[in-house]
Formats: C-alpha cells, structure tokens, sequence
C-alpha cells in the first residue's frame, strides 16, 4: 500500500468529517465512562437522601435566579476551605443534584454547608435585604420571594421526572404523598410524621414566618437550611480520633 | 450552467414544500403549547415559536414569487455567483448582539461594584443576567460571526455556492430564535444552569436542529467544492461544527417535567453531571471560542495580509493535536472537588501539554505576516488581527498554568479566572471576530474601503486600553482573593471573614467595569464605521491604498 498522505484526508470531506468525530470523541468517552462503572465514585454515605418536595421546589428558585452564579456548593479538600466551610463535599451528597450545583466562583461565600449556621429569621432579613444584617454584602435583595406564593400544583410532575434521571430517585410513595408532603413542611400544626418517615432529617417549619400561604421564600429557606445537614460527620470524625 | 440553477429562479421545489409542511405542523404545536400551559414562560416562548413558523412561512412564498422576478445572483470575478445575502445578515446580527451583549457586560460588572444596580428586581438581577452576558457574547456574538464567516470562508475556498437555497437561511434565522428564546429565558428565570449550557430542554431541541442543517450546509458545500483540497481554515470550521453538536446533545440530555412545561432534570446528576458540564464547558472554549475562531485566523489573516499560511506542515499537526488534547483538559475546573483524583490528573496533565497545539497555532498566524510585518503599521485591521493572536497565545499560556492543581487551589472560584476568560474573550474572540468584520464589509457590500482606517485605529486603541484595564484588576482581585481565603494570623486562625474579602474587591471591580466601557465604546465606534461603509460613504482625508481589494480571489492552495 502506498505511504500514507494527509492529501487523502484532505480531498475528503466525508473522511475528514469521521476522522475528526472519532478523534473528539476519545478523550470524553476515556474520562467520562469509568465514573459510572468505578463503584467508589459514589461511595454509599449514611443519611444521603433526595431532597423533600419543599427542598426541591426551594432548589428550583435557587437554580432559577442564578445562585450559582455566585456561590459555589463544593467545599475542595483543602485545609483553609474544611476550616472556613466545613467538612470537605462528599461525592455522595450531590447525589441526587439534577443538575449540580458545585458552581464555579465564589463571589459569596461556599453554600454546601450553610445548612444551620444562620436562623431562619436572619434568612428572611438577608433576602429581603443582604446590607441589613451584611453592611458589606454585594448580593441583589430577593424581596419578591416572600410576596410570590409558590407554585406546586403539578410537583407529583416533578418528583416523576426526577425518577427518570439516574439516579432514579423517589419511590411510589413520595410521589403519591408529595403535594401533602410539601403542605406538610411549611406548617408546623400538621400531622407531618409521614413526612419525616419518608425523608429522615426532615425539618418542618414556618420558613417565612408567614402562616397565611405557602411562599418561595418558604421553600428557598426550607433548601438552604437542610444544606450539608444530612451527613453526619461528628460520628465520622469520632472514630478517627479514635484510632489515633 | 450548474451555478445558474444553483441560484435558482423557480424555488417552490420540493424542499420548499417540506419545509413549509414542518412549519405548518410547528406551529400548530405552538398553538396548542401555548393554549394549554399555564406557565407564562413557556405561553410567551410558544408564541415566539408560532411567530418565527407563521414569519416564516410569508418569507417562503415572498422568496418564491420574488425569485421569479429577481433573476440569479450576480457572478464574481471568478465565475461563481456566491450566496452573500445571509452573510450580510449574519455581519449586521454579530455587530447587533456584539453590543447587547457588551452593554449588559458593563451592567453586570457595575452591579457588582454598586449592588443597588440590581434594583431588586427579579429580570434585572445579577444571577439571571450573567447568563444572558455569557450567552449573548459567546453564542449570539460569536456564534454569529462564526456562521457568517464559515458560509464566506467555506464558498471562496471551495469556488462554489453555498449548498440549499433556503438551508442557509434558515440556520441564520433559527439561529436567531435560539438566541432570543435563550435570552427572555434567563430574564424570566428559565435556565438549567449548566453554565454556558443554560437554554432549557425545548430550546436545546430548537439549537439541535438548526445545528444540524448548519452541519448539512457546511458539509454539503464542502463535497461540491471544485478545489481539490479542503482548505485548512475548513477543517477546523467543521471540527467546530461537529464537535459542538456532539457537546450540545451530551451536556443537554434531560427528563422534561412535561411538554408544557419549561422545567427538566438534567439526566446525569452530581459529580457524572459535574464532569459532564465541563467536559463540554471547558470544550465550548476549546471548539467554539478556539477551534472555530482559529478557522476565522486561517482564512482572514492570510487574505488580509496576502500572504500564504506560514506552514502547511504546522496546521496539520497542530489542528489533530489540538482537536485530540482539548476534549480532556475538562477536568481541571473540578481541581479538590468530589471528583475523583485520576480524573482530575488526567484533566490538568492533557491541559498542559494543550499549550503546545495552541502555540503552535499562534506562530502559524503570526508567523504568516512574514514579509508583510510593515502592514501593521500601515494596516490597523492587521493590528487588530494580530494583537487577537497574541492574546489568544497570552490566554493559552496562562489557561495550562491554572490548571495546575497548585495554582488552582488559589485561582479557582476568584476573579483570576474571569481575567482569564476575558483576555481570551475580548482579546483573541472579540479582535479576531472585529478584524474579520472589517475585512468582510467592504467585500459584502463592494465598497473599495472602509469609511475609515483611522476609525479602526480608534477602536484598536480604546478597546486594547479596555482589555488592559480588565485583566490587570481581575488578576490583581482574584490573587487577593486568593490569599486572603487562606491567610493565617499567628494564633493559626483564618485571617479574613469572607466579606472582608468582597470588600476589599470593590475598587478592582470599578476599574474592571470602566475596562469595559472603554470596550463597548471601541465596538460602537465599529459599528458607526460599518454603517457609513455601508452606505457607500468615505471619510476625507482617508488613504484608499493601505488594504488589499476584492472578493472573488483566494489564497486556497495551503502554504508551501
């Protein structure tokens, strides 16, 4: 056979076209496909739950106005990070994130593990208006979340199509109970022990301090606040100081 | 003639009523879509569908009955008659996006510095605005320039018409409606937030297909060429083309709540959904804002200076090289994150050795000024392209050193990396893209010149002042950030809360957003420039002699 030339390549566009997909293809496919079949990717963590339907609509309103933009949810393994933020992310606890939300700037603060640390009345202050309680603090005011009632009449939707992902959260039963689910979370009086059955760790509140209806600001609280609480790493640090 | 019937005077054929039927049948979907959701988002996007299928429709019987009367395009000097209209279109689409999308830079760079700019006000908020920045330069920006100069680069190196009559222009205008479903998406909070990624399922399906034909058309026209090589500035257009289609389907693959609404799940999620989004995130810079822009360095450069490419041996290797390593170097946006570490060393080791290929590309556009390097005193459309190949030379360096995992455990999530973006963005993306449009103006609309080469000068100068201020306050921000996330004080405590850190950013980003007007300020300029080209006028005073003329004539054979 001759010796190849790049001429050949060169005087076909169908050749070039095949050659130049296989090419870009090959990187992806070797980066890309070992994560789904290494199991310790994934590794299983205790408490690693989907989020409640509350959480996840409250997770919607944060994708939606573009949270991300500025605060990343991925605390990096690095000793001035775990003492600023916490306990470094696991892979685990994105687990059911569709999409994730590790973000790419820190323009505020890390949120993997904000979970807890403030009340939900100084949640309520800072998104009405951040320079009430942060002088210094460049974020927008989201006054409007606590005025918007929220939207849930078709969550049963939502759950199902979450079910569909890979990680093929929610069983029969949440999606059957997830409208009462989420009524059940925002209010305090109700009979929510179904709900904390489903989803451990759940936090029933008034969120907004509204009692008369339910608002984004109740389900955007509801997420911020169960961030990073589900993995419990006092036990975990626990055993290793044990070993020492 | 083939050309004669190419151009076609009778367009009511077949494809013409295939399309129409697809319209028909679209907007029937619309109606029903918008008549049935009850979310005012997806109501108004199924309207604009219904509008872009019913204007549509008009545009095709208005181009049949018109082509009756019309008659064929005119021939250029070589005996082609090219297909230049949709170019003009998509020269005025780039300039007209270019400028939106500056503008709302310079908001969004301000409203950091001054948060009352936000306004409270959902649609004007930062956090729905940066995507409707990113989205409008990357993809509406340079997404125009891009089809525009594919459609003239790929005609004159192949000596032929660009396939399909209506194929080209639909891409233009579906294109079009990508964009603008895109950007009233983000306003009304409609995104996925993958970045650079962010349309939601309907409107990634929308890009899907007009992606396609784009390809079809590109390809199309390739197989009919009648040089017989394929020109290099063509293989790294259809490496773009391709790869990104392969990118978009990929990153986009998601479960629609239902199809009346706007809300999907992303399919992939957590850290598979991480290394997804920036295998293609880091590769939207790679094919989009390098692969394709180089195939812009590859026809302008060598056509403005009249000089062949400096080596023919040099594109070759750095073309595969490059289009091989990019795909890895994705990884190194998740440096100490939960992906796992193999994948991170793979990411950043691929990202170093990316340096080699992307030089290599910048010495083969600089270098291709040999001989001819007195034109950039002379030529300030040459300035222009050769200062974007230094920059783009600049970004390509600093990109591997940030993807080193030392370097990065400071730079990550700081301003350095948005000073990094931007030297390749405004530097390399945006001069390239200006000095292509300089070039093509006066052969698109057969102007012997510009209205002004001093006009050029003044963009050159004001816009170089405006990078310079952006990149040295965003290194300067994001280093300071940098260190004070990890300063110590002597008791072994974290040093600074993070706010003292936002705070200590605020003089950097007002000097950040002042680079960005000067910026803006040098694209106006170009686009008062290119509206008195246009209209055939000429400034006093200007020298006519300093560029070369005329359309028609290519420097097709590769250099040696």
């Amino acid at each position: 056979m001759a010796r190849f030339k790049h001429e050949t390549i060169e005087k076909n566009s169908i050749l070039l076209l095949v050659l130049t997909l296989i090419t870009v293809a090959i990187g992806g496919i070797v980066e890309i496909v070992p994560t789904f079949l290494i199991n310790t990717t994934i590794e299983d963590v205790e408490g690693v739950r989907p989020y409640t339907p509350l959480e996840l609509k409250g997770r919607n309103i944060y994708i939606r106005e573009g949270c991300y933009t500025c605060h990343s949810q991925m605390v990096r393994s690095l000793r001035s990070e775990v003492e600023r933020y916490g306990h470094y992310s696991l892979a685990a606890e994105s687990k059911y994130d569709h999409p994730f939300q590790w973000g790419s700037k820190r323009t505020g603060p890390d949120l993997a593990r904000v979970g807890g640390k403030y009340s939900d009345e100084w949640h309520r202050i800072h998104m009405q208006n951040p320079r009430a309680v942060v002088p210094e603090s460049i974020m927008p005011g989201y006054g409007f979340l606590a005025e918007t009632p929220l939207e849930y009449r078709d969550i049963e939707n939502d759950l199902k199509a979450m079910r569909l992902t890979i990680s093929q959260a929610y069983s029969d039963e949440q999606i059957a109970n997830a409208r009462a689910d989420l009524e059940a979370q925002a209010n305090p009086d109700s009979d929510y022990d179904g709900l904390q059955e489903r989803y451990a760790k759940a936090v029933v509140r008034d969120f907004d301090g509204n009692p008369n209806e339910i608002t984004e600001l109740d389900a955007l609280i509801a997420y911020l606040q169960m961030l990073g609480t589900l993995v419990d790493f006092s036990a975990y640090e626990d055993a290793v100081f044990e070993q020492q | 003639m083939a050309a004669s019937k190419e151009a076609g005077a009778g367009t009511f054929g077949a494809a013409t009523l295939g399309v129409g039927a697809a319209f028909v049948l679209g907007a029937f979907l619309s109606i029903y879509i918008a008549a049935k959701t009850h979310e005012a988002a997806m109501a108004t996007h199924a309207t604009f569908f219904l509008l872009f299928f019913v204007f549509g429709l008009f545009a095709l019987g208005k181009r049949h009955f018109d082509a009756l009367e019309r008659g064929p395009d005119p021939q250029a000097q070589d005996g082609v008659q090219y297909s230049d209209g949709v170019i003009r279109a998509g020269v005025i689409a780039t300039l007209f996006w270019g400028i939106a999308g500056f503008a709302v830079g310079v908001l969004i760079a301000f409203q950091l510095a001054f948060p009352v700019l936000n306004f409270d006000v959902s649609w004007l908020s930062f956090g729905r605005l940066r995507p409707l920045h990113t989205s409008a330069v990357i993809f509406a920006f340079g997404g125009n320039a891009l089809i525009a100069t594919s459609f003239y680069a790929v005609q004159r190196t192949c000596k032929t018409r660009l396939a399909g009559d209506i194929a080209p222009w639909f891409v233009f205008w579906g294109y079009q409606l990508f964009i603008v479903l895109a950007a009233t998406g983000y306003l009304m909070g409609v995104t996925q937030s993958k970045e650079y990624a962010e349309p939601e399922w309907y409107v990634d399906l929308w890009l899907t297909i007009v992606w396609v034909v784009y390809l079809l058309v590109f390809l199309v026209t390739l197989a009919k060429r009648r040089e017989p090589h394929i020109y290099v500035a063509n293989w790294f257009y259809l490496a773009f083309i391709v790869t990104i289609a392969m990118l978009h389907i990929g990153n986009n693959l998601s479960i629609p709540v239902s199809l009346l609404s706007v809300k999907s799940y992303t399919f992939f999620g957590g850290v598979q959904d991480a290394l997804i989004q920036w295998w293609y995130g880091h590769n939207a810079v790679g094919f989009f804002l390098t692969a394709g822009f180089l195939g812009m360095m590859y026809y302008f450069v060598p056509k403005r200076a009249e000089r062949p490419v400096y080596s023919y041996r040099l594109s070759i290797i750095h073309f595969w090289a490059l289009i091989f390593l990019y795909i890895w170097a994705g990884p190194h946006h998740l440096h100490f994150t939960a992906l796992p570490d193999w994948a991170q060393t793979l990411g950043m080791t691929f990202s170093i050795m990316l340096w080699m290929p992307s030089w290599g590309g910048m010495i083969n556009g600089l270098m291709t000024l040999s001989g001819a390097w007195d034109k950039l005193r002379t030529d300030p459309v040459i300035r222009m392209l050769v200062v974007s190949i230094a920059f783009y030379g600049m970004s390509t360096f600093e990109g591997p050193v940030m993807s080193i995992k030392a370097v990065n455990s400071l730079s990550h999530y700081t301003d350095w990396t948005i000073g990094h973006v931007h030297s390749g963005a405004l530097g390399w993306v945006g001069f390239v893209s200006f000095g292509a449009i300089y070039c093509l103006v006066p052969w698109l609309w057969r102007r012997k010149e510009l209205y002004s080469l001093a006009l050029v000068s003044w963009h050159f100068w004001v816009a170089t002042l405006g990078i310079v201020l952006y990149i040295t306050s965003m290194w300067v921000s994001g280093i300071m950030q940098g260190l004070m996330w990890r300063a110590y004080n002597d008791l072994g405590l974290l040093e600074y809360s993070f706010v003292e850190t936002v705070e200590a950013m605020h003089p950097f980003y007002i000097i950040r957003g002042l680079g960005g007007v000067l910026f803006l300020l040098g694209a106006l300029i170009m686009v008062y420039n290119v509206y008195r080209t246009i209209r055939g006028d000429v400034r006093q005073g200007e020298k006519l002699d300093a560029a070369p003329a005329g359309s028609g004539q290519i420097i097709a054979t590769p250099a040696e």
